[in-house]
């Protein structure tokens, strides 16, 4: 060696504390290498009397313990009530060491003296005198008299871990305003709070609601009419069975399914490059259309390659693992970059279909739920079979996408394939590929559920697995997700977590019938949609008064319709549809409307330009947006479209000051307000329904946007607006000219070039449209 | 335009102020989470600290890439002598490295140091200006991260954690203490030029409320997205339809009780007021030619310079978090040609922001910060000719720069080895200095929990513990 020896430094780092833990516990329990003596000098003292259990110390459990540790709730799978259980403990082992108080966990906790929350965790501290009368109790001995207590020796088994069985249709006060079999679970559940249902929304909401829910888009006036003039009693579910057969369908319901999916068009990281998935997008917008099974749906995604004689579009389908975020940066270990790719689809697996928060057993077993680090790397073996989808550097610090492909409608696209040899995989200690562990096989976790039949150990195993119609969780986890949606909230509030830490259901019969009925459809999403829209739950009105907003704030128990604000994709899209501008056209390519010059950032001259569309495609649907996920369009940003970089199953709901000026001033919105103006000004050949008085004119914009017609005093405020604005644009009718020159795009100004008058009232009425496309009414699905 | 006041919102709908609280000016969002709910008020409201802060405000300038801090903050004699010979084997063995294979040669800086100020802490040449700011200055020289790649190395410096999805230093600051402005966003994120490779991660709001996150301002005439009316539109005609949007909003709040309603309508109120103070906000014509020189602000020129400059100005206006992404110092190859220019651009005005903090009494409630993901290795990658030579990523051992805001002013702490490769004393995790910052703003970083997906996260993941040494 060439150089003299040099001395370096070797202090060693403190020992960081290893992801062991959640960061806190609502349960009780420690970690269990944890040496868990307490000093007993740091502990209130034992009181100095003889403990009578039944007299001193079940009346402290009852007050402080059994509400989550009781015949209720078990958390952290602890019963404080039973005392089999106190001596064998939760999931962090014995409770009590009968003789040695100071060595007891349930001292330590609730003296604040182990790792984790003082318990109790959500109210105040017992005193001193309280823990030395379990002191006390524990240092004598811990007697337990028989017959006190419960006899349970353990847990009741999570609700969400049993399979759903149809539940009866409990008594209510009303059996007449129940339309389906939802109604009764719902009414029953205001019969019990005192609460009543809200009255039915008028006909013209309720279609404008249904259309939004189901399509994402606003009745055209003339279905609106036809369905007012329409008294039979099956108009509703005619309506409801048009926008299920609308090819708008899939369109609107592949949205959330493409954040569940985290689907991009982009790699996620780094130079975030685009790359061609719209096919697979194009896949779930037919297949929702054609009302395929969600059986097959899951199958399909997960293994469609595994089928046999598996089709084109079958391979195509499992581009939805293929979405995986990727980072393609030069200096990422492959293995790295693999691992963290599976690591994300056993997450989004368990997320999507078990409404189960996997990522904790990536590191250690699960604190709550049954899934053990074992567990979660025998499903992480599923997906361990793929061949690296990386390929070689093909600049400085970039490598391509590559893996398995097909060619599909003039594009190449992403799919999953099996390699011939399957991988080894091995659990990876603390959750990090570099410290490999023990070997394990693919598998599914059977303490949740094992199937009636054997089913093969690959992806299309744990898709039948997944769909098996005894399975606890799919079916109600996606019912809830369709819920949510529609209600703006699931019956689980916690979509993405049905285990121990998430929400109880408000409504769990509810939740139930809904999945049975689910499966007993043969897995029809149309049918369960139906179902849910022709309830009377459903048809309520949605207004709030003080005291509803008193008797129930999120409005859980649904003694109202919701009152939501559209999702980003769909507020562009009723709007584009308002002004009559919409691109019908289903699939292909991702499109570029316009968004704000240099917002793509740029490190060399490979990086994507965005280039705005042109003509129709500047006028797609929203979920046609390029979705460069670190650079999503500003306007679906601001209304809380996600990045998709990971699984999103509820989506943020927003309310601020950059969708304002988002809604006044980016070029989709202006568009669309100088869209609906030509049409109210009549310089184009849409008729405003034979309008021709201001007023007429007015009511015909306002039923477009709202569905309803203006109170007069809103039809004055609008007329009073175009009234002062063509006064001001025909004193200065360059201005007139400016405005409509800056909004129309590639549109038609449809008025000759030197007609002042008319260009003065196209400007007056490009400001009644912007306000009647910003009116919080517009934006919403009241 | 007249404001609908929030009495009066209240006023038709027959409730009063203890029945319902509305959301107001920013924020007023609705959310499935039963914590936001339960306050049913305005997300931003001025929220107590859990105890008396030192710092009101943050400014980080992040310096994407990566900057050595053997050129600039560290000086290593030892390794000048040891240039161009093979880096021990002891030191290399088992280690990855983003690009460096096999058993590279050290490599010295080239750069000159010297102690400066009453305290004596050591600068390289290529900050000549930071370097008079010594004494006002706090230099930790033993930072040190997990992950030697770029995106999950900004991930964990943004967010506490390698993986997207958890919300940035910046968002938990306002979740937990709100906004102290009305007219402006609590946490804006000016970008100028190469923004980082996490891209938008760096101030995103992760599981938090939208609301939380990084409103991002531009370089140039349009910093806030949609701020600018279209030609031909006057401010008379938009507050025409602002004035009826408000009008026709209010009637639908009277008739359907939803008080998202009023919070809309106070958005729109908002927006209108933005689209006159963003504009002001940004024009530095009133500053004075001095300040502009100091900075070296050139008139017109997005730079990170007028950056700084308007980062002050967010400051002074009651902005809380104010984050800067500035590019380009990732020097692979190059270096020395490179990293000068680099410096160049950073060291006057960030000097300037200091002096110019100081100057309006506001250094001592601001945290200015700047920092990188990680540092560069005492090792040279590439060809040993010294023109192309660069240095790859190092996360063992870095520096960090920073100034104001409550700490201990003058101080050097920390150390590396005598080749700059392994920390030597005193180390602080990335998870360390983000307890660090929160504990400046008068937060323990334990107890600023948010609930999602069944369970409690925190900026600092499961670690982190606050350098007490460093408070002043």
């Amino acid at each position: 060696m060439a150089h003299t020896p040099i001395r370096v430094g070797s202090r060693p780092y403190p020992l960081r504390l290893i992801g062991l833990t959640c960061v806190a516990f609502s349960g009780l329990l420690s970690v269990a290498s944890e040496p868990a003596t307490t000093p007993n000098s740091a502990l209130p003292p034992a009181v100095d009397r003889p403990v009578d259990f039944v007299r001193d110390v079940e009346p402290l459990l009852k007050a402080h313990c059994h509400h989550c540790h009781g015949d209720d709730e078990q958390q952290a799978r602890l019963r404080l009530d039973a005392r089999a259980i106190i001596l064998t403990g939760g999931i962090s082992g014995p409770s009590i060491v009968p003789g040695n108080s100071a060595e007891s966990l349930l001292v330590q906790r609730i003296a604040g003296h182990a790792v984790g929350p003082q318990m109790p965790s959500d109210a105040d501290p017992l005193d001193a005198e309280s823990i030395g009368i379990f002191r006390a109790w524990i240092d004598q001995g811990a007697t337990w008299p028989d017959g006190v207590g419960s006899a349970a020796t353990d847990v009741l088994r999570h609700w969400a871990y049993i399979r759903p069985g149809r539940p009866p249709l409990p008594d209510v006060a009303d059996v007449g305003w129940c339309r389906t079999p939802i109604d009764f679970f719902v009414l029953a559940a205001l019969d019990r709070r005192g609460l009543k249902p809200s009255a039915a929304a008028d006909r013209a909401t309720w279609l404008r609601r249904v259309s939004l829910d189901l399509i994402g888009l606003p009745p055209s006036l003339d279905e609106l009419d036809a369905f007012l003039s329409d008294a039979s009693s099956t108009a509703e579910q005619q309506a409801v069975d048009r926008l299920l057969a609308s090819p708008h369908f899939g369109e609107h319901w592949a949205r959330p399914w493409l954040d569940a999916a985290r689907y991009g068009d982009s790699t996620g990281y780094h130079d975030d490059e685009l790359r061609p998935s719209w096919p697979w997008r194009d896949w779930v917008i037919h297949a929702l259309n054609d009302g395929m099974p969600f059986d097959q749906f899951t199958i399909e995604q997960l293994a469609g390659d595994l089928l046999p004689e598996a089709t084109l579009e079958q391979r195509v389908a499992t581009g939805f693992h293929r979405a995986a975020a990727c980072n393609l940066e030069g200096g990422v270990p492959t293995e790295s970059r693999r691992t963290a790719q599976l690591i994300d689809r056993v997450n989004v697996t368990a997320t999507v279909w078990l409404g189960s928060t996997l990522e904790c057993a990536q590191c250690h077993n699960h604190k709550y739920d049954p899934f053990t680090q074992r567990d979660y790397y025998r499903l992480l073996a599923y997906f361990n079979n793929t061949p690296d989808e990386s390929g070689p550097t093909v600049g400085p610090g970039r490598a391509s996408m590559a893996g398995p492909t097909v060619g599909i409608a003039g594009t190449t696209t992403f799919v999953m394939q099996e390699m011939e040899k399957p991988r080894q995989t091995r659990i990876f200690l603390r959750g990090s590929y570099e410290t490999p562990g023990e070997t394990v096989s693919s598998g599914v976790p059977a303490s949740l559920h094992v199937s009636a039949v054997a089913e093969p150990a690959n992806r299309l195993g744990l898709a039948r697995w997944l769909v098996d119609p005894t399975h606890p969780l799919t079916a109600r986890v996606t019912v809830n997700r369709w819920w949510s949606e529609i209600f703006g909230a699931g019956i689980v509030r916690t979509a993405e977590d049905f285990g121990l830490q998430g929400e109880r259901p408000t409504h769990p019969e509810l939740l139930d019938w809904l999945a049975v009925e689910l499966i007993q459809s043969g897995w029809s999403m149309k049918h369960v949609l139906r179902v849910i829209v022709l309830s009377a739950a459903y048809s309520q009105s949605s207004n709030l008064s003080p005291e509803m907003l008193a008797a129930d704030p999120d409005n859980r128990w649904l003694s109202r319709s919701a009152r939501l604000r559209l999702p980003a994709e769909t507020v562009r899209d009723n709007a584009l549809s308002i002004a009559g501008i919409l691109s019908p056209a289903i699939g292909g390519p991702s499109v570029y409307p316009p968004q704000p010059p240099d917002l793509w950032w740029i490190r060399d001259d490979k990086s994507p330009v965005y280039l705005s569309s042109g003509g129709e495609d500047r006028h797609r649907r929203g979920l046609y947006t390029v979705w460069r996920r670190t650079n999503l369009h500003p306007s679906l940003a601001l209304l809380d479209a996600p990045n998709r970089i990971t699984c999103t199953v509820i989506r943020s709901r927003t309310n601020t000051p950059l969708q304002a000026l988002a809604l006044l001033n980016d070029p989709t919105y202006t568009e669309a307000a100088f869209g609906l103006a030509r049409i109210l000004s009549g310089t184009i050949a849409v008729s405003a329904g034979g309008s021709q008085t201001l007023e007429e004119r007015i009511n015909y914009g306002f039923r477009m946007a709202t569905a309803r017609h203006p109170t007069q005093a809103e039809t004055d405020r609008l007329a009073e607006l175009f009234l002062g604005r063509l006064q001001r644009f025909q004193a200065d009718p360059d201005s007139a000219y400016r405005l409509i020159d800056s909004v129309r795009g590639d549109l038609a100004a449809g008025i000759p070039a030197t007609h002042l008058q008319a260009a003065a009232e196209l400007a007056a009425w490009f400001h009644v449209a912007t306000v009647l496309l910003n009116l919080d009414e517009t934006i919403t699905k009241g | 335009m007249r404001p609908i006041s929030r009495r009066e919102i209240l006023a038709d709908m027959g409730l009063s102020i203890g029945g319902m609280a509305l959301g107001s000016l920013w924020g007023g969002q609705t959310s499935q989470a039963a914590a936001d709910s339960a306050s049913r008020g305005n997300p931003l409201a001025p929220k107590p600290p859990h105890f008396r802060p030192s710092a009101k405000s943050v400014i980080l300038l992040f310096a994407s890439g990566g900057v050595s801090s053997l050129d600039l903050f560290d000086p290593k004699p030892k390794l000048n002598q040891h240039d161009g010979q093979p880096v021990p084997a002891e030191l290399v063995e088992g280690q990855r490295f983003a690009f460096i294979q096999g058993r590279p040669n050290l490599l010295g800086s080239p750069y000159r140091f010297q102690r400066h100020g009453q305290c004596g802490m050591e600068f390289s040449q290529l900050l000549p200006n930071l370097a008079t700011l010594a004494d006002k200055t706090t230099l930790i020289r033993s930072v040190h991260t997990d992950n030697v790649n770029h995106t999950p190395a900004q991930l964990m410096f943004a967010t506490g954690h390698e993986f997207a999805g958890r919300p940035s230093m910046g968002a938990w600051t306002v979740y937990a203490l709100g906004s102290e402005t009305a007219d402006l966003p609590a946490f804006v994120h000016l970008t100028s030029g190469l923004q980082g490779t996490a891209g938008s991660h760096h101030t995103n709001s992760g599981f938090l409320p939208g609301v939380y996150q990084g409103v991002a301002f531009r370089s140039g005439p349009n910093p806030v997205f949609y701020l600018a009316d279209p030609r031909g539109m006057g401010r008379a005609d938009r507050q025409a339809t602002i004035d009826s949007i408000v009008s026709l909003n209010r009637e639908r709040l009277a008739a359907v009780g939803d008080p998202e309603i009023a919070t809309r309508i106070a958005q729109y109120e908002m927006a209108f007021r933005m689209q006159q103070t963003a504009p002001e906000l940004i024009d530095l014509s009133h500053e004075s030619k001095s300040t502009l020189a100091m900075y070296g602000v050139e008139p017109d020129k997005p730079s990170l310079a007028s950056n700084m400059l308007l980062a002050r100005r967010l400051v002074e206006r009651g902005v809380r978090f104010v984050q800067l992404c500035d590019g380009g110092w990732d020097h692979h190859s190059k270096i020395f040609s490179e990293l000068p220019e680099k410096c160049l651009a950073v060291d006057r005005p960030l000097a300037a922001l200091v002096k110019d903090l100081e100057q309006r009494g506001l250094l001592d409630e601001t945290l200015v910060i700047w920092a990188g993901e990680f540092g560069r290795t005492p090792m040279l990658e590439g060809q040993a000719d010294k023109k192309l030579v660069g240095r790859d990523h190092h996360k063992d051992a870095f520096s960090i720069w920073m100034a104001g805001g409550g700490l201990k002013p003058g101080l050097t702490y920390g150390a590396t080895c005598e080749l700059g490769y392994r920390i030597t004393e005193e180390p602080v995790h990335v998870h360390d200095l983000q307890a660090t910052v929160l504990h400046l703003l008068g937060l323990n970083h334990e107890r600023l929990t948010y609930r999602h997906q069944g369970r409690d996260f925190r900026l600092t993941d499961v670690y982190g513990r606050v350098v007490h040494d460093v408070l002043a």
